[in-house]
């Protein structure tokens, strides 16, 4: 089978799962997850094959070294666009792509493993539960459904990967979005006591909104790209110096900015809203509330990956007319300074969370914070690095969290206390009722802080911070500066959330009764948290020392292949390494001492910030919703005043009373008034007097006749007679006269 | 004046008198009586036309049939007839003047009519001629069937109508 | 010869006096006395044009023997109908027979 066919081929089963499962198979759990498991496996097995394809041709991704297919899809070709050619779609495999494949299949194939043991499959259907609600015990009652809808998830992000222009990978990425929305609202029906608290159906809408955002944006910029080139498709705009040549002196109608510029910001946009950067970050902590591997699959692996996949891909857009040592494009720029600030922002913001799966919220959009940092200073493969093995090690620790809870959810069963099972302060000692989610969840925590050398996490990182020190300047040394500092929070956070959960003694005698999990979850977790620690060495630098040699620098050979100009490697400094180094061991040993033996209501030893502390916990209050103040009072936070509540009161008040009731329905009642009006005149005035009243002037003239000549018929024969002799007589003297004379 | 003449005024004068008895006589006997004297009075003119068999059809006919008729109605009706009181109805004036006037009309047009007279005598066999001609069917043989069945279906209809429905 | 105006006008008074009887009188049985007579004045003035105008032809007499055979069909019907009012409505007088009226 050619691999083009292939690649047509990696997105379908999916799609076809969903299909099935949604039409046929609903009712049947067992051949739900059968026909979804089958479906990703199918996936990702075509999309090894295809990869390791790739891994035999020489110099992939030069010139026609790629697998590619297109056909035309809008066939229209006319005078005022550029380019008189149809609209193609179709499929591109080049080095970035093969990569994709590798760990999004991979992972996706993981998860859906993972989610049949996370949905309690096994256990009968508990009568208590009811569907919209997450179980307690028994089956989750839409287990179906939720297999499905990772399918669907699953088809879009595919779709996303394989594509070969910009309209069906925005496509995928709609799809994307859709199921953000169903799956985060999972438990729609799930309520909570403190009506302040973000429900799941609240957190969907969020997700979806916010996101939306970024996503209009990107669209104008699709728009706008389409309008200057007439095609969108990968090969066509970005392998072509001429077509980038011409974006990036062309001037857009925004004075200063090239359209290369404008069309690179508004697509960034789409990524900031995806990849929940600031100021669009809002919706991934409330996205927790979907079920665990829904955080996994979508929020750390696979969909807000796309948003940074998306920047990687439009690489040579963003940069065109940037060269090594000139100044940064405005989209790089504003991708360094947005992509630094977040990972540091969202890092302190993770140092003050108690829950164990926000924490991993923030982890996520700090590391995201990275990869586009590391875009936006032009270190190409580094970012491209990071995003495969961020993906192993978050989707490890997110499976790994949900292992925990649903640990911590055993032990509550045993001693039917009612707290928050997913509270680290709840937990503790976890390492020795868990031990294999312990270990797997050590290693993705030491991948995430950076761990040298046998950690995934050290290799990519070392490449970003090693490529802003090699850019220098005032860009490569801010960026470098903030990310060390990120860098070192990262590994503190981490060391805390392990330490809370795992070290130290049981908090609470459910964490006293937790016990490990089935199989179905456990062994995701080592598939996973093997390539959290063998993945990095694709990727060792040739000029390292000791090591360097050792294994060539595979990744950054193969994926370089990419771009036009392949980037080169950098030389080795010691700065960039010493730093990583510090900075994660550091951290990690500050975290394990503050917070190895916790005990059960002893206070956070972070809370010495004071005020910090509360800012943080707060997440800087930069959050849609309300916040409870000290006085146990509920204020709005800063979005919610600033953009909330002003379009609340739009809709509310201008155009639900105002246009809509006042001015439309106002309108239409007065129509309706004049309408009434017109048609009651010409009742009264016309209808009545001249229609009705001819017909009954008529009838009375009838009847006026009748009444009046009906004396004439009295019964009498002979009286008829003599009427008829009249008139014979008068008709005789009429007729016979003139005869007569 | 010839004898015809006289004996033709004698018997209009006869006719004339009998009809105005008859429609004025209050015994309804006495007018049926009176119509028998003006049905006689007919016949005799009839023979002043040389029609002899209809002088003698009327008398059989008229007087025979259809005046005992008249009188058999009279009597199976008697009980309530008040022959004491004004025959007349209520309008009776009004019937009067209606025959006046007709009798005025017809008598100024009447003499002005120019008739296309034959001044010939009847055929001796006009009364053959007539007996052929009822049966001839290229003559009156049809009218004659027709009548027969007429009278046919008035005699099946008066019995009918005044048949006794007990 | 008794000239052909004579019986005109004799059966034209007889005509009308019969007329008088049928509008005139109460009883119905006299009112079809006077439709005797006025049928005939109407025979009379048949024969009388038969015998001046075309005394060759049957016709004429043709047409008095109809007239004679119908006036009989009728006075018999109605005579009949007479006696049938008579058993319902006890009465023979044309004027209280107005079952017909509006």
């Amino acid at each position: 089978m050619s691999s083009v066919l292939l690649t047509w081929l990696i997105p379908i089963p999916p799609l076809l799962a969903f299909f099935l499962i949604v039409l046929f198979t609903n009712r049947n759990k067992g051949l739900s997850h059968t026909v979804a498991i089958a479906s990703i496996i199918l996936s990702w097995l075509m999309s090894w094959m295809v990869f390791f394809r790739a891994l035999e041709v020489k110099g992939f991704g030069e010139a026609e070294n790629i697998f590619h297919h297109a056909v035309d899809w809008l066939p229209f070709g006319s005078a005022a666009v550029k380019n008189t050619a149809p609209l193609q779609m179709g499929v591109l495999v080049d080095p970035l792509t093969a990569v994709m494949l590798f760990f999004v299949s991979l992972t996706c194939f993981m998860i859906f493993v993972y989610s049949v043991g996370y949905s309690h499959w096994g256990q009968p259907r508990d009568a208590h539960d009811t569907p919209g609600n997450p179980p307690h015990n028994g089956i989750e009652p839409m287990y179906s459904r939720f297999f499905a809808f990772l399918s669907l998830f699953a088809f879009g992000m595919l779709t996303l990967v394989v594509a070969d222009n910009l309209l069906l990978m925005f496509i995928g990425w709609e799809i994307m979005g859709l199921c953000s929305y169903l799956l985060i609202g999972f438990w729609h029906a799930r309520q909570y006591a403190d009506p302040h608290q973000i429900t799941p159906r609240q957190a969907a809408i969020k997700a979806f909104l916010t996101t939306r955002v970024g996503d209009v944006l990107m669209m104008l910029g699709i728009v706008y790209l389409y309008a200057h080139t007439g095609t969108l498709s990968f090969r066509e705009i970005l392998r072509n110096e001429e077509v980038l040549q011409g974006l990036a002196t062309a001037p857009s109608f925004i004075v200063g900015l090239s359209v290369a510029s404008l069309v690179g910001l508004l697509l960034f946009a789409g990524t900031i809203g995806k990849s929940a950067q600031f100021p669009l970050h809002l919706w991934l902590p409330d996205a927790m509330e979907g079920p665990t591997p829904v955080s996994a699959m979508i929020h750390a692996a696979t969909m807000v990956s796309a948003g940074v996949y998306a920047m990687i891909r439009l690489f040579p857009l963003l940069s065109a007319g940037w060269h090594e040592g000139q100044y940064l494009t405005p989209p790089m720029l504003a991708m360094g300074i947005i992509g630094s600030f977040t990972a540091l922002f969202a890092a302190t913001i993770a140092v003050a969370q108690n829950d164990v799966k926000k924490v991993l919220a923030y982890s996520t959009i700090s590391q995201l914070g990275y990869m586009i940092a590391a875009l936006g200073i032009g270190a190409y493969t580094a970012a491209a690095f990071h995003l495969v093995t961020h993906a192993f090690f978050k989707a490890l620790l997110f499976l790994g969290s949900g292992s925990v809870i649903h640990g911590v959810e055993h032990g509550m069963r045993h001693t039917h206390e009612q707290i928050d099972p997913q509270d680290m302060r709840n937990m503790g000692g976890l390492r020795h009722k868990m031990p294999v989610t312990f270990w797997t969840f050590l290693i993705g925590g030491l991948a995430l802080s950076g761990f040298p050398f046998v950690t995934a996490g050290f290799w990519s990182k070392d490449a970003i911070l090693g490529g802003a020190w090699a850019r220098g300047g005032a860009s490569g040394t801010i960026v470098f500066v903030v990310l060390a500092l990120a860098a070192f929070l990262t590994a503190f956070y981490t060391m805390r959330q392990i330490s809370l959960t795992f070290l130290g003694s049981p908090r609470t005698p459910s964490a006293e009764h937790a016990s490990e999990n089935v199989w179905t979850m456990t062994l995701p977790l080592v598939v996973l948290a093997f390539f959290a620690v063998t993945a990095g060495w694709v990727g060792i630098p040739a000029s390292f020392p000791a090591l360097g040699g050792l294994l060539p620098n595979w990744f950054h050979e193969f994926v370089g292949g990419t771009l036009l100009e392949r980037p080169a490697a950098e030389a080795f400094n010691f700065i960039p390494l010493l730093t990583s180094l510090i900075v994660a061991l550091g951290g990690l040993l500050a975290g394990w001492w503050v917070y190895r033996d916790i005990r059960a209501g002893q206070k956070d030893p972070a809370e010495i910030l004071g005020p910090i502390y509360t800012l943080l916990k707060n997440k800087y209050y930069l959050d849609t919703g309300k916040y409870k103040n000290a006085a146990g009072e509920y204020k709005d936070n800063v979005y919610e005043f600033l953009f909330v509540r002003p379009v609340v009161w739009f809709s509310e008040t201008f155009v639900s009373v105002w246009v809509d009731k006042g001015l439309i329905d106002g309108t239409l009642h007065l129509i309706g008034r004049t309408a009434f009006r017109l048609g009651s005149i010409f009742r009264d005035y016309f209808d009545k007097p001249v229609v009705n009243g001819s017909g009954d002037l008529a009838a009375a003239i009838v009847q006026w006749f009748g009444r009046n000549f009906k004396v004439i018929q009295t019964g009498k024969v002979q009286q008829y007679l003599v009427v008829v002799m009249v008139i014979v007589l008068a008709l005789g003297v009429v007729l016979f006269l003139p005869l007569g004379r | 004046m010839t004898a015809m003449q006289i004996i033709f005024l004698i018997t209009g004068a006869i006719l004339l008198a009998a009809s105005t008895m008859v429609v004025t006589a209050r015994n309804l006997v006495h007018a049926a009586l009176w119509l028998i004297a003006s049905l006689f009075t007919v016949a005799i003119l009839f023979a002043l036309l040389e029609a002899g068999f209809l002088a003698a059809v009327q008398v059989v006919l008229y007087i025979g049939a259809i005046a005992i008729l008249i009188i058999f109605a009279i009597m199976l009706t008697r009980r309530v007839m008040q022959d004491s009181g004004p025959q007349t109805n209520t309008q009776w004036w009004l019937g009067g003047l209606i025959a006046l006037a007709l009798f005025g009309a017809l008598w100024f047009i009447l003499p002005s009519v120019v008739y296309p007279l034959a001044n010939a005598s009847v055929p001796d066999n006009s009364l053959k001629t007539l007996g052929f001609a009822l049966v001839d069917m290229n003559q009156y043989a049809l009218p004659f069937e027709v009548a027969s069945v007429l009278l046919l279906v008035a005699l099946i209809g008066s019995i009918v109508v005044a048949g006794d429905r007990k | 010869m008794i000239p052909l105006s004579w019986y005109l006008t004799l059966a034209a008074g007889v005509f009308c006096i019969g007329l008088y009887g049928v509008l005139a009188r109460k009883n119905a049985v006299a009112i079809l006395m006077g439709i005797e007579l006025m049928l005939n004045a109407v025979n009379i003035n048949l024969v009388a044009f038969w015998r001046y105008l075309t005394p060759g032809n049957a016709s004429g007499q043709m047409f008095a023997i109809i007239v004679f055979a119908v006036a009989a069909a009728e006075a018999a019907v109605g005579l009949a109908l007479i006696i049938s009012i008579y058993r319902r409505r006890n009465t023979v007088i044309a004027e209280d027979i107005d079952l017909m009226k509006w």
